[in-house]
């Protein structure tokens, strides 16, 4: 070997593995916080990778929203089984049934922002002191405040004007009882990296975010999925389009976009020629300017 | 991209009158790094807010209360990427009362872009982020001569600026320095060079930041490997298995190297160096690999492994560049938590040898107090002996932070001597 410097890949690739372990070494219960989507599948790879030959010592926890696509929660099932690892689920619907969140009303109506409850109750009834997510912080502003090791109060909230300095590589995880931290191993990946990434590493992701045909509606800019859970106005109508997801939430907010990507190669081609972000799809973030920093504040993911 | 495009991280200081917002928005843009809903919510406030145009500064709005404000307050991480390089800018504020965001922004860059506004030439502001960047031994520092078009594109106040900033920085420990005049605002000198400059014969910034050679900032001699965490995975195939997990600091390890583990001393040699199952010859910074030895030692999270030949220092006195990053100021004789690589001690604060004064960067050595935003050298006691080296051979191995036990936040942060 004559060079002695990493590629740009390769460095991102080692600076998570190196927060995962810090991560591990710092705290006594950590969980990685899975939903499904391709930014938990990579930290969850990479987890993989930094404990070799050592099973993934992570948990992996889903907030369950009852709202899914069933292929995720195939994915998640087949995730585990492969890897052995324990899974925990929170659940929204567990939530509301216990009275401990309501149910959204009117047509737009999620269970978006339901999560955070069934989020803090999970974290809290399992003792864990560090959720890591997949979180960059390219994503959106308020996320690209995002500290590695970022504090969370014993009600779960985030500071955002208050964070502790983060200098070098040097993560301060040290907390007081019932406070706890999320990590974010990814927050220097751009969309564009990730799925450089998971090409490069042939890394499995769920079918969803290949070109598919199926039924959807227009709304608010982009094809919505026909669900039991979607509520039609007079003037929309049911399509049957060849789409694809770029980023998956929840089947009632996750927009998608015409596509024939039908292979990492090419979904790696369309993003690079994206004029727009990948969350401008999701109507989670439509609702104000600082839709994401208020959840966040709150004890979002 | 290309297999061997690397990663280049770079810092801005300045405020929103030296068009610190405008010259980002410009890189942004010109190198088409910005996705068409972003430009449209721009286009619609610039229009709310009755600007002829696009405003690229708005491209830099952060938190809610940023946006009121009208200012950065914390650093913001953006990316873009060219078919060279992938770039991170570590966006942070430039007045005085931010300087420990700058510290924090300044200590992972390869690069200090500095701004000057052409009309004011060298200011006081610009001596102190020259100061934090030399004190931070960001390796390269381009100095960004902005607003060239208010002063008629005028090759003379250039060359006086470049003078100015020289005899300023003589007296820094700066390495590489450059210059560029440009006008962020009409994009003269930022993705494109400029037609009003033709007098100007170097590159471009982006072209600059581009091709600027950076695989050597790395020390490559002094070989550090510490030690994060354990791995014994216990289960059939690995039984005896007991791998090092970590990320080279500097240095180059190579499988059968003699090393020492510090601070017990122990030697060994390297059996094995992998990356998930995968086996490699050697490692490098900043690679994370798991590394096995021949022999059975006791070895756990803060140790480090060293070639036998070449240790650092183990020393529980330690002289300190430090930066008070806490709105409570140090309390004399108080005990801290010092972190440094993967170790963890208790410390205290000897005494305060002398203190800066940001805005003359001269010396106080009367003023002991240490307060958020301060700079002084301070001596340091620990309870164990560090593995350290100076920060000047080695940022990884010559860096601290200290955490206070009473709150648990990050208070300061501090460059061995």
């Amino acid at each position: 070997m004559s060079k002695y410097y990493l590629n740009y890949l390769d460095e991102l690739e080692s600076e998570a593995i190196f927060v995962l372990r810090e991560v591990w070494a710092q705290f006594d219960n950590p969980v990685i916080l899975f939903s499904g989507g391709k930014d938990s599948i990579l930290v969850t790879h990479l987890a993989k990778k930094a404990f070799y030959p050592a099973k993934i010592p992570f948990p992996l926890m889903h907030v369950d929203t009852g709202h899914n696509f069933p292929e995720t929660i195939e994915f998640r099932d087949n995730i585990i089984n492969e890897l052995g690892a324990q899974l925990i689920v929170g659940s929204v619907q567990e939530s509301i049934d216990e009275g401990r969140v309501a149910e959204e009303k009117g047509k737009n109506a999620t269970r978006n922002a339901l999560q955070i409850t069934t989020l803090l109750d999970a974290i809290e009834a399992n003792k864990i002191d560090c959720a890591i997510g997949g979180g960059r912080r390219d994503e959106e502003k308020a996320r690209a405040k995002e500290r590695f090791f970022s504090h969370r109060d014993d009600f779960g909230q985030w500071d955002p004007k208050n964070q502790r300095p983060e200098l070098w590589n040097i993560f301060n995880g040290k907390h007081f009882e019932g406070e706890h931290f999320r990590a974010f191993p990814i927050s220097n990946w751009t969309e564009m990296d990730v799925w450089n990434y998971i090409k490069r590493e042939n890394i499995a992701i769920p079918s969803l975010y290949f070109a598919h045909e199926r039924e959807v509606v227009w709304r608010q800019d982009s094809w919505i999925p026909n669900s039991e859970f979607l509520v039609l106005e007079d003037h929309e109508e049911v399509v049957t389009k060849k789409i694809r997801f770029r980023t998956l939430g929840d089947i009632t907010i996750t927009g998608g976009v015409e596509s024939d990507a039908d292979s990492l190669e090419k979904i790696a081609a369309e993003v690079a020629g994206m004029r727009n972000t990948e969350r401008g799809n999701r109507s989670d973030d439509k609702r104000s300017e600082s839709a994401m920093e208020d959840r966040k504040r709150q004890g979002y993911f | 991209m290309l297999d061997n495009n690397q990663l280049l991280r770079f810092t801005t200081a300045g405020s929103v009158d030296d068009g610190k917002s405008t010259l980002i928005g410009r890189l942004l843009y010109d190198s088409k790094s910005i996705f068409e809903d972003q430009l449209e919510a721009i286009e619609n406030t610039s229009k709310k807010k009755g600007h002829d145009g696009v405003d690229l500064a708005l491209f830099t709005d952060g938190l809610r209360d940023e946006r009121e404000q009208g200012i950065t307050i914390d650093v913001a991480y953006r990316y873009f990427t060219t078919p060279k390089r992938k770039f991170i800018i570590a966006d942070t504020p430039g007045h005085i009362q931010y300087t420990r965001n700058m510290v924090t922004g300044a200590s992972t860059a390869n690069v200090a872009t500095i701004l000057i506004d052409a009309r004011h030439g060298v200011i006081e502001q610009t001596k102190r982020h020259a100061f934090i960047a030399s004190l931070l031994q960001i390796p390269h520092i381009i100095v960004c001569v902005n607003k060239m078009d208010l002063v008629d594109f005028s090759e003379d106040v250039f060359n006086n600026i470049v003078s100015e900033f020289e005899e300023v920085s003589s007296k820094m420990l700066v390495k590489d320095v450059r210059f560029i005049p440009m006008s962020a605002l009409l994009g003269d000198n930022v993705v494109n060079k400029s037609e009003n400059m033709p007098w100007y014969q170097g590159a471009p910034m982006l072209h600059t930041l581009e091709t600027m050679h950076i695989s050597s900032d790395i020390n490559k001699v002094d070989a550090r490997f510490p030690v994060q965490t354990v791995i014994r995975p216990q289960r059939e195939g690995f039984i005896d298995y007991r791998g090092y997990a970590g990320r080279m600091a500097s240095g180059i390890l190579r499988k059968g190297d003699e090393v020492t583990v510090m601070p017990s001393g122990f030697t060994s040699k390297i059996q094995s160096i992998t990356l998930h199952d995968k086996e490699l010859d050697e490692a490098y910074a900043p690679m994370s690999v798991s590394i096995t030895l021949e022999d059975d030692i006791d070895i756990s999270r803060g140790d480090m492994i060293v070639r036998s030949n070449n240790k650092p220092e183990a020393s529980q006195d330690i002289e300190v560049m430090l930066c008070w990053l806490n709105n409570s100021p140090a309390r004399p004789r108080a005990k801290y938590t010092i972190k440094h690589t993967s170790n963890d001690q208790k410390a205290m604060i000897k005494e305060v040898v002398y203190k800066y004064d940001i805005n003359t960067l001269e010396r106080n050595s009367e003023d002991s107090d240490l307060a958020m935003n301060d700079i002084a050298k301070v001596k340091i006691r620990t309870t164990k002996p560090l593995m350290v080296d100076s920060y000047r051979d080695n940022r990884t191995t010559g860096s601290i932070i200290l955490v206070d036990d009473a709150t648990n936040e990050t208070v300061a942060a501090g460059m061995i001597v």
